[in-house]
């Protein structure tokens, strides 16, 4: 930052407007990866299609206002720590009682459909998603909360593209994330999940805790719904913070997992990154008056449409095998 | 066959709409009763009849109507759809269109109710037959998010089609319930106004009821009467096993895209009757959140049954006032009350921002939830009650009270 590269966000720069809309699109589409990518180590986890991402994102981003600019939990305590690590200790704590969170709710409301039909089981979370989207914004109550993100408004001019840090910060977290979750399916837990992704009985019968799967895959969704929320209340997408609105961000990216295919980890991140382009894409380009308002939020849903008619499973998706 | 309600001596007997003596009677009773409502006949019953609860009663029958409609899909035919809202929308605005204001800033053609209403059947089931190729191409839960996609595109061009919706957050006057011959100024009958039949005088909420209540129940029988018909069947074979259907010769491309136009059909019957009930609605009115109340109805109701989809319109319409009254009773004890009552009151509603509880009875954000949001939250409790503890619904719990009785006093 001691940079001159720094500035406000408000300078105007020429930029370059092809590279600046990617940049946008790779850095929201880093936040439906997040989404999907959760959403899918659910699916395949558990065999619940999660509607009620959207709240734990919500839910997620809200707690991380609350540890990080209410409570100032535990940061208080370790007042020695420069500020940014007391606030990145006091996010790390959010996401675990996010992701306990998780795990509650699969375990209070989720196990009793085990063996139940699968749509059966996603309309309980259709359920799970008004109740915890109502009190959730409850808690926010009417004002928007900020995160306090230690990096606030400031922007990295290249000349050529403008990146905010949050947006730099975002993708190094992401790229952090998806590594480590594919560290994560080779270690033995990861295996244990794999296995149970492809089989539920058989993986039991090898002495696989499927239970603790489960648990496992919603503490790793929430989580990861829970970065995907900090991201989406911060600098470039909303500065105010978490309101209400930030839970409808799951919407949006429900057709990422479509396109990469309902069962696909990597496809859930390719569809993710798509979505995101797609919308900066539509935002930069599509400035048509006759397309009025709020054209990029569906932007991904007529992606979507496009790939079911050429692949019925999404790109990566394994195609269904039926019998009689 | 007197006395052997169950013995059924010719195929037709079995296979009638009512079966049983007892159905009959039944049927005819309720339906006297629903007729009496307005005119305060039976005692215990007469608050029904006043304009805010004959209110909620009419959009219990309209939601009927819809939740039948969503009931032949997905519990008749199995495919689950988030996209009833999105029908409802295109029945409401065919109607518009057909029967709205002549020479406005907004499209209307000032047409008669006899041609707007089933118009808006119609529009609605063809838009859902020409979305259902893509949507039969993908199967179970891609098709729930098929369907989602729906709703927000749909949403999207209600919002911004300014000149035929009224636009974001504004919206327009809907055609009233009033039957003409074509464009005339004075109507035939008007269903909105008070009246004066036979020296009883009828407000124009009770005659709006009574209309929407009469519609109920000729979609209720059709819907019921489409169960045992040849293709009610195939719907449940495809249900049941969708490859097993196609092996007994069920045609299976093509009775699902009739469900989703029968479906479409009753959700733009429906659309049309609650935008033109309510006479102004906003866009933003046909959202998830009104698809997700049609998958609570039916649910809480019991998925696959004709007399669910009805009782739990019933629940589903009705559950928000009896919960905004049962807080507005336990704040009277908290307040006025003394002794255990009052205490246990206490813990529940919150009066003042100060006070804790889980409800709040003040004006303004407070820490408990207020009455909507605990509407809301009972919501999602209930259909994940429903789904846990008892799948089949109200349908299932009135079975085993029925079945209870039939054995009387022996348990079995």
């Amino acid at each position: 930052m001691t940079h001159g590269l720094v500035v406000l966000a408000q300078a105007t720069v020429e930029n370059n407007e092809f590279a600046q809309t990617l940049v946008d699109g790779v850095s929201f589409g880093a936040i439906y990866a997040l989404l999907a990518m959760g959403f899918v180590i659910i699916f395949k986890a558990t065999s619940v299609i999660n509607f009620a991402h959207g709240a734990l994102t919500g839910l997620g981003a809200f707690l991380v206002a609350a540890f990080a600019t209410v409570l100032d939990f535990p940061g208080r305590y370790v007042t020695f720590l420069p500020e940014w690590a007391q606030w990145t200790l006091n996010v790390l704590t959010a996401l675990v009682a996010a992701a306990l969170i998780g795990v509650i709710l699969e375990r209070v409301f989720l196990r009793p459909m085990v063996g139940e039909a699968l749509f059966a089981a996603a309309i309980v979370t259709l359920g799970l998603d008004i109740v915890v989207r109502t009190i959730t914004n409850d808690w926010i109550g009417t004002n928007p909360r900020p995160l306090g993100a230690p990096w606030g408004l400031e922007v990295v001019d290249l000349g050529w593209v403008r990146i905010a840090w949050s947006e730099i910060v975002q993708i190094i977290v992401t790229v952090v994330l998806l590594a480590g979750i594919a560290l994560f399916f080779r270690s033995r837990t990861g295996v244990a999940m794999r296995a149970t992704a492809f089989d539920q009985e058989t993986a039991r019968a090898q002495g696989i805790n499927v239970g603790r799967i489960f648990s496992v895959a919603w503490a790793i969704g929430a989580l990861l719904a829970g970065v995907a929320g900090i991201f989406f209340s911060v600098f470039p997408r909303r500065a105010t913070g978490v309101d209400p609105a930030t839970a409808f961000i799951a919407f949006r990216a429900f057709p990422a997992v479509i396109i990469g295919g309902l069962d696909s980890i990597p496809g859930a991140v390719v569809g993710g990154f798509a979505i995101g382009i797609a919308e900066a894409a539509a935002n930069s380009y599509l400035g048509f008056e006759f397309l009025g308002s709020g054209f990029p939020g569906i932007v991904g849903y007529l992606l979507m449409l496009v790939v079911l008619l050429i692949r019925p499973y999404g790109l990566f998706g394994t195609a269904e095998i039926r019998r009689v | 066959m007197r006395g052997r309600p169950l013995l059924h001596t010719s195929y037709e007997a079995d296979q009638a709409l009512l079966n049983t003596t007892a159905k009959r009677v039944m049927l005819g009773v309720f339906f006297l009763i629903v007729i009496s409502i307005p005119f305060q006949i039976i005692p215990g019953l007469k608050f029904l009849g006043e304009d805010d609860w004959l209110r909620l009663l009419s959009t219990t029958a309209v939601f009927a109507i819809g939740a039948l409609g969503l009931n032949i899909l997905t519990g008749l035919a199995g495919q689950v759809s988030l996209g009833h809202s999105f029908f409802m929308g295109i029945g409401a605005y065919t109607a518009v269109w057909l029967g709205g204001a002549v020479g406005g800033p907004l499209i209307g053609l000032g047409l008669p109710i006899w041609v707007w209403l089933p118009a808006a059947g119609i529009v609605a089931a063809l838009i859902g037959v020409a979305v259902g190729p893509t949507a039969v191409r993908v199967r179970g839960l891609y098709l729930a998010i098929v369907t989602l996609g729906l709703v927000f595109i749909g949403e999207y061009f209600f919002r911004n089609w300014n000149s035929l919706t009224g636009g974001s957050q504004v919206g327009r006057d809907f055609p009233r319930l009033q039957v003409r011959l074509w464009k005339e100024e004075v109507p035939i009958f008007d269903f909105t106004t008070p009246a004066n039949w036979f020296g009883v005088e009828v407000s124009g909420v009770a005659k709006t009821f009574l209309l929407l209540a009469v519609f109920a129940l000729v979609f209720t029988l059709l819907a019921k009467n489409l169960q045992r018909t040849r293709v009610g069947r195939a719907f449940m074979a495809i249900r049941d096993r969708d490859i097993a259907a196609e092996i007994m010769g069920v045609n299976e491309f093509a009775h699902k895209l009739l469900a989703f136009g029968i479906s479409s059909f009753y959700a733009g019957i429906a659309g049309a009757l609650l935008a033109s009930f309510v006479t102004r609605v906003i866009p933003e009115r046909w959202d998830l959140f009104l698809s997700v109340q049609f998958i609570a109805i039916i649910l809480i109701g019991g998925a696959g049954t004709v007399t669910g989809a009805v009782l739990g319109s019933a629940f589903v319409v009705l559950l928000p006032r009896i919960v905004q009254n049962f807080t507005l009773w336990l704040q009277s004890v908290a307040t006025e009350g003394d002794g255990i009552l009052s205490s246990i009151a206490n813990v529940f509603v919150a009066t003042t921002p100060e006070d804790f509880g889980l409800v709040n009875t003040f004006a303004g954000v407070g820490p408990g939830l207020s009455v909507a949001q605990l509407n809301l939250v009972l919501y999602g409790l209930l259909i994940i009650g429903f789904l846990i503890f008892e799948p089949l619904g109200l349908y299932g719990i009135w079975l085993r009270i029925r079945n209870y009785w039939k054995g009387w006093p022996f348990t079995y």
